[in-house]
């Protein structure tokens, strides 16, 4: 069976929710939530999700070609407000992209570059990224990897909490941050090296370590055992098929590449 | 109390230099109108707290504002608001960024007449190091340290709501209320528009009377301007104006305010209205599905 880089980073994604039990997930952004849905379609049914708007719902919406949300399966009012009441308590698990994550695990969405009163380029805001992550856990998805993204100083301005011993608050730990795993196009890494040193966890077919490590602005671990990351299964690429009735997934990665590479990677 | 007012009357008590809190939430059910209004008057040196769209995004290039409290100033379907970008980038304004729920906090601490709501939220990054006003405390009960969220009160808050009675009895008919409930209460002043005016006893069915989030004695103006939200959505009226929002865009990029004021603000409500395409246009615009 073929099938996409995207839909092998969903499926990868999905996985991440798989022990979480009765949380809220949150996928931000098209792919992060169709493998949140998939996850709650499959692996994870306990799994709670928002209509991106302010229901709760008992099975997830498609993430593609949704004309009304009139008619979609309720399960109570969830507005913003409620949202934090919900986080807060700890009962959330968020994958997030943000536009630069360090060494530490700590991540950016908020500005690029120049000074807090005139930043090179304004981003989002910090958004809910402070609480989020030192209330609940937290997965990252990065849809190309780089060093632009993996930076190798701190991130330009730190929006989410990590495993960095110089900013941890008086009376917490290392182990009270609870970052989760990170999905790339070329791997699947977490935070769980020697002193939560980042992680390789699996590479997808045909990655190197060191095309990771080239791309990559810090030091990586690798797990014992390395192995590839696991393909879709049937029922995880019919699940996208149907909650991504419109394919918007073979638009998230420039020109779609597949899951398995045509070619051999570049030799040393 | 007949509470009915224009914009222009309701907003007279906007004075330099005072702080004033928007609902809605980035493309949402944002009291546009009343944005208008300020706008055209010669007031400046704002402080605004929001949950920023066009709204923050307008005032700043118009030159309206001093400082934005803020967690993110977005158009959802366009990530970054191009005005915002602007007055970000060239350091036009200054800015006290914080995390979404540090706003709401501080908007009950101000509602509430504490001085502040310790949390954890915002420890360990750099809305802490960035901001010197927000303390970071010790607790008298445990060994960890707190952020202290200072209570963000405002001089006047600006919502829009659905439909509200003359004496201020208002309902939110759209499916989430956001933080309005909290920008209203934090304030010491409250203008709310809405697209429609009813008698007392609309509210008669409970379910309706449940879709009141604050008391009238809360309210000082209702301005009644249907189409009031353009070019943000009034759910389950008109969704917001994806073509309307790419043009401000457009113009903004291409020649700052001035080219957006001159194409689409207009002397009054009416004269914008007739610019963006009249109001049947703008309650005809469908909700978004996401």
């Amino acid at each position: 069976m073929t099938f996409s880089l995207a839909e092998l980073m969903v499926s990868a994604a999905s996985r991440v929710f798989d022990d979480d039990g009765e949380v809220l997930a949150t996928g931000i952004g098209l792919l992060p939530r169709l493998a949140a849905s998939v996850a709650m379609r499959s692996s994870n049914p306990a799994l709670m999700m928002t209509d991106s708007q302010s229901f709760l719902l008992s099975s997830p919406n498609p993430v593609s070609g949704l004309k009304t949300h009139a008619g979609q399966a309720n399960e109570n009012w969830m507005g913003f407000s409620r949202v934090f009441d919900n986080l807060w308590s700890g009962a959330r698990h968020a994958l997030v992209g943000p536009s630069q994550i360090d060494r530490f695990g700590q991540s950016n969405i908020s500005a690029l570059g120049g000074t807090y009163e005139a930043p090179k380029v304004q981003l989002l805001g910090v958004r809910g990224f402070p609480g989020n992550s030192i209330r609940h856990a937290n997965s990252f998805f990065v849809p190309k990897h780089s060093r632009r993204v993996f930076v190798e100083g701190e991130c330009d301005v730190v929006c989410s909490i990590g495993y960095n011993p110089e900013r941890l608050p008086k009376g917490y730990e290392l182990s009270d941050i609870d970052i989760r795993q990170v999905i790339t196009d070329l791997c699947v890494m977490d935070f769980q090296g020697p002193g939560f040193q980042a992680r390789i966890r699996s590479l997808h077919p045909g990655v190197t370590l060191e095309e990771v490590r080239d791309n990559t602005g810090f030091e990586l671990a690798v797990i014992d055992h390395l192995s590839e990351t696991p393909a879709p299964s049937s029922d995880q690429l019919s699940l996208m098929a149907e909650l991504d009735p419109e394919n918007l997934r073979a638009k998230q990665l420039k020109d779609n590449p597949p899951g398995v590479r045509e070619a051999p990677a570049d030799a040393e | 109390m007949n509470k009915l007012a224009s914009a222009e009357d309701a907003l007279s008590v906007i004075e330099d230099g005072m702080t004033v809190g928007i609902g809605g939430w980035g493309p949402r059910r944002k009291p546009m109108a009343l944005v208008r209004a300020l706008l055209r008057s010669d007031v400046r040196d704002l402080t605004l707290v929001a949950y920023g769209g066009a709204d923050v995004g307008l005032l700043c290039a118009a030159g309206k504002v001093k400082r934005v409290i803020f967690a993110f100033v977005s158009l959802d379907f366009m990530p970054l608001e191009p005005a915002f970008r602007q007055a970000r980038e060239s350091g036009a304004i200054e800015v006290t960024e914080i995390d979404e729920g540090m706003m709401l906090l501080g908007l009950r601490a101000a509602a509430w007449g504490s001085p502040f709501i310790p949390t954890p939220v915002g420890l360990g990054t750099d809305v802490i190091r960035n901001a010197p006003d927000i303390k970071v405390v010790d607790s008298p009960y445990d060994d960890k340290e707190w952020v202290a969220m200072p209570a963000l009160p405002l001089d006047v808050a600006l919502v829009h709501a659905t439909r509200a009675t003359t004496s201020g009895v208002c309902e939110i008919e759209s499916p989430d209320h956001y933080m309005d409930d909290w920008f209203i209460r934090a304030a010491g002043h409250s203008v709310v528009s809405v697209d429609d005016i009813v008698e007392p006893a609309h509210f008669a069915d409970p379910a309706v009377a449940r879709r009141v989030y604050w008391e009238r004695n809360c309210v000082n103006s209702v301005v009644h301007q249907p189409g009031g939200a353009h070019p943000s959505s009034s759910d389950p009226l008109y969704g917001f104006d994806v073509a309307h929002f790419k043009a401000y865009g457009q113009h903004i990029a291409d020649g700052g305010y001035d080219a957006w004021a001159d194409a689409f603000l207009g002397a009054d409500e009416s004269a914008y209205q007739q610019s963006v395409g009249g109001l049947d246009a703008i309650q005809s615009l469908p909700l978004p599905a996401y």
